[in-house]
């Protein structure tokens, strides 16, 4: 332990930082009073560029990623480097979707995607079963946040879980007091350290290893001696499809997250979401020399610790990196998934408390008791995370996050396309969440991982072959399931209105859609109408 | 409530524009892998299949860039 001093007193520093600034958040931009959603759980509604662009790349971007995606081409090569065309195509596709989600929630004031789903189907099981599913998909990607610290600790020779429900704990503290602006304030430390780790580590460590085609070159020695046939520097005739397919798919689930929304409610107009469209891929590009740490870890002969190849980026920092660099590296990792984690447990917490909690069980709830029941929630989200890293396999953490986003996706239909049109019946929708929903569970079942021994659950790689397809190709399970989810919506919507089945009124109107700053609210158009 | 309001609703808007088809590029491209599945020619050092979806990435960022200038709202509100 002592060889990691230097290392874990940097870290340590770096982290009571951060974790101060934390708690001072919540004077930043200080709101007359915190006790509403609006200002706990989304900032105000009032976020600039700068701010929105630190704190949807710091959400997105999380610290799993970057410690599992180089684990990934370190471990199966050019099949991780997925992450890359998955976060170019994310953008064009939602640019068009997230000002309208912006404005109609502004007109509205809503606060999550099943608030939206509830007011344009005017179906509360519906949103209930939005809120439900991200809930679920939202929980074990908190989980996967404490892999991130785990891997770095780790590699500083520090075990045990107390210093992670240490760490969970201060978040957890300063979350609940400063709600959104804490993650916000904080992604500015958090993405600087990283820009820095990694511009520094995509510049110095070639020279040591040979540059970059000695790097590559490496790479296509170690996956030509393996035995595997489906992995390599570049993708096979039959892995392409799965590529490309859970590209697309991943890119379809991002935004439907409950906190990547959260992250587009808080700014302040529709300008800043389109201008962050263009900005955020400056993470993409860092995301994309992230993953390739992951060959130069094998062209630098690094070994994981026992079978977690999640440390190979940390073993990497440990190798190169004088101890002092490596402390600060490791401060990013670390850092980096408390941002992701403060507002992935605010998006579920507000998920509960207006979805669930507003809804069905104390419906003449004011702002202060939506906030007062969020902020425990968040706190119950977090303990709920750490306890399933304590007492569950982490591998299924990784399972539920695996299973999160084909989940995620189910959500499609009525979240994105019902931005778009009404034509849907809420009984469609809710037949086809059920229809995708299963067939997403049974595909997730019947893929098996070789490489690991599983016979459930081991990928997201769905072979044709088991539908009857005389073929090799797989697809990405999620994208296969909504395609069956939209199917049946479409059949459920028609039968429902044969069948006359009364559907639900929708209270936003087409110009909702294209509201902007200073528009006025229903709230303020309530006012005016009763003070005239 | 609309009745009342009729001189507090903004004109009449759209987020229609001929400059949106543009996404479709940086959409499209990386879901083409004949395009960059390849190790040749390779650029300084990066395999194509490396340096060129990374290429995407400035293609997105320009698209992007272009439909927010060529449809920003000029007396927006």
């Amino acid at each position: 332990m002592s060889e990691h001093l230097t290392e874990i007193v940097i870290f340590t520093v770096l982290f009571l930082v951060v974790s101060g600034m934390g708690f001072v958040a919540s004077r930043w931009r200080r709101p007359e009073s915190l006790d509403s959603l609006n200002e706990w759980g989304l900032g105000g509604r009032n976020f600039g560029s700068w701010v929105t662009w630190f704190l949807v790349g710091g959400d997105l971007y999380t610290a799993y990623t970057f410690v599992a995606v180089p684990a990934l081409l370190f471990g199966a090569g050019a099949t991780g480097f997925f992450a890359v065309p998955y976060t170019v195509i994310v953008y064009p596709i939602v640019f068009l979707v997230l000002i309208r989600l912006w404005s109609v929630s502004h007109v509205h004031g809503f606060v999550t995607p099943a608030d939206f789903v509830r007011a344009r189907f005017g179906s509360p099981t519906l949103a209930l079963l939005v809120a439900i599913t991200g809930i679920v998909a939202t929980m074990p990607y908190i989980a996967l946040q404490l892999v991130g610290i785990e891997a770095v600790l780790k590699s500083m020779g520090v075990t045990g879980h107390l210093p992670i429900v240490i760490a969970f704990g201060i978040l957890a503290a300063y979350t609940y007091q400063s709600g959104l602006r804490a993650p916000a304030l904080i992604a500015f430390v958090k993405d600087t350290l990283i820009y820095v780790v990694i511009l520094v580590a995509i510049i110095y460590i070639p020279t040591q290893l040979g540059g970059w085609s000695g790097i590559f070159g490496a790479a296509e020695q170690k996956f030509a001696a393996t035995p595997s046939a489906a992995d390599g520097i570049t993708l096979t005739a039959t892995n392409q499809f799965q590529y490309v397919t859970l590209a697309l798919g991943s890119a379809l689930a991002l935004f439907l997250y409950p906190h990547s929304i959260t992250g587009v409610l808080a700014s302040k107009n529709r300008d800043v979401i389109k201008r962050n469209m263009s900005a955020l891929p400056a993470y993409s590009l860092l995301l994309g020399l992230i993953a390739l740490l992951g060959y130069m870890a094998i062209a630098a002969g690094i070994k994981p610790i026992g079978t977690d190849t999640n440390t190979v980026v940390p073993q990497l920092f440990d190798r190169m990196f004088p101890d002092w660099f490596t402390g600060i590296a490791y401060a990013a990792v670390g850092i980096g998934a408390l941002v992701p984690a403060a507002i992935m447990s605010i998006a579920a917490a507000n998920l509960f408390t207006r979805n669930i909690y507003r809804e069905y069980l104390r419906p003449n709830a004011d702002d202060a008791e939506e906030a007062r029941v969020s902020k425990l929630v968040s706190l119950a989200v977090k303990i709920g995370a750490v306890l399933c890293i304590l007492f569950l396999d982490l591998q299924f953490a990784i399972d539920l996050q695996l299973i999160g986003g084909v989940v995620i996706l189910q959500t499609l239909p009525a979240v994105a396309l019902g931005l778009y049109t009404r034509w849907f019946h809420r009984g469609g929708l809710v037949a086809g969440w059920i229809a995708g929903m299963g067939a997403g569970m049974w595909m997730l079942y019947n893929i098996p991982n070789p490489a690991t021994g599983k016979a459930h659950f081991g990928g997201s790689a769905f072979s044709l072959e088991k539908l009857g397809f005389d073929t090799k190709i797989t697809l990405y399970a999620g994208l296969l399931a909504l395609a069956v989810n939209l199917v049946v919506a479409v059949i459920g919507t028609v039968v429902c209105r044969r069948l006359g089945m009364a559907d639900g009124p929708d209270v936003t109107r087409p110009d909702h859609y294209l509201a902007d700053e200073g528009d006025p609210r229903i709230k303020d158009l309530d006012m005016s109408t009763s003070s005239t | 409530m609309t009745a009342q309001n009729d001189d507090r609703t903004p004109p009449v808007r759209s987020d229609r524009s001929p400059w949106n088809w543009l996404l479709l590029l940086p959409i499209v491209l990386p879901l083409l892998p004949f395009l960059f599945n390849a190790e040749e020619p390779a650029l300084f050092g990066f395999p194509r299949f490396y340096w060129l979806q990374l290429a995407f990435i400035a293609v997105g960022v320009a698209s992007t860039t272009i439909v927010y200038r060529m449809t920003r709202r000029r007396n927006g509100r």
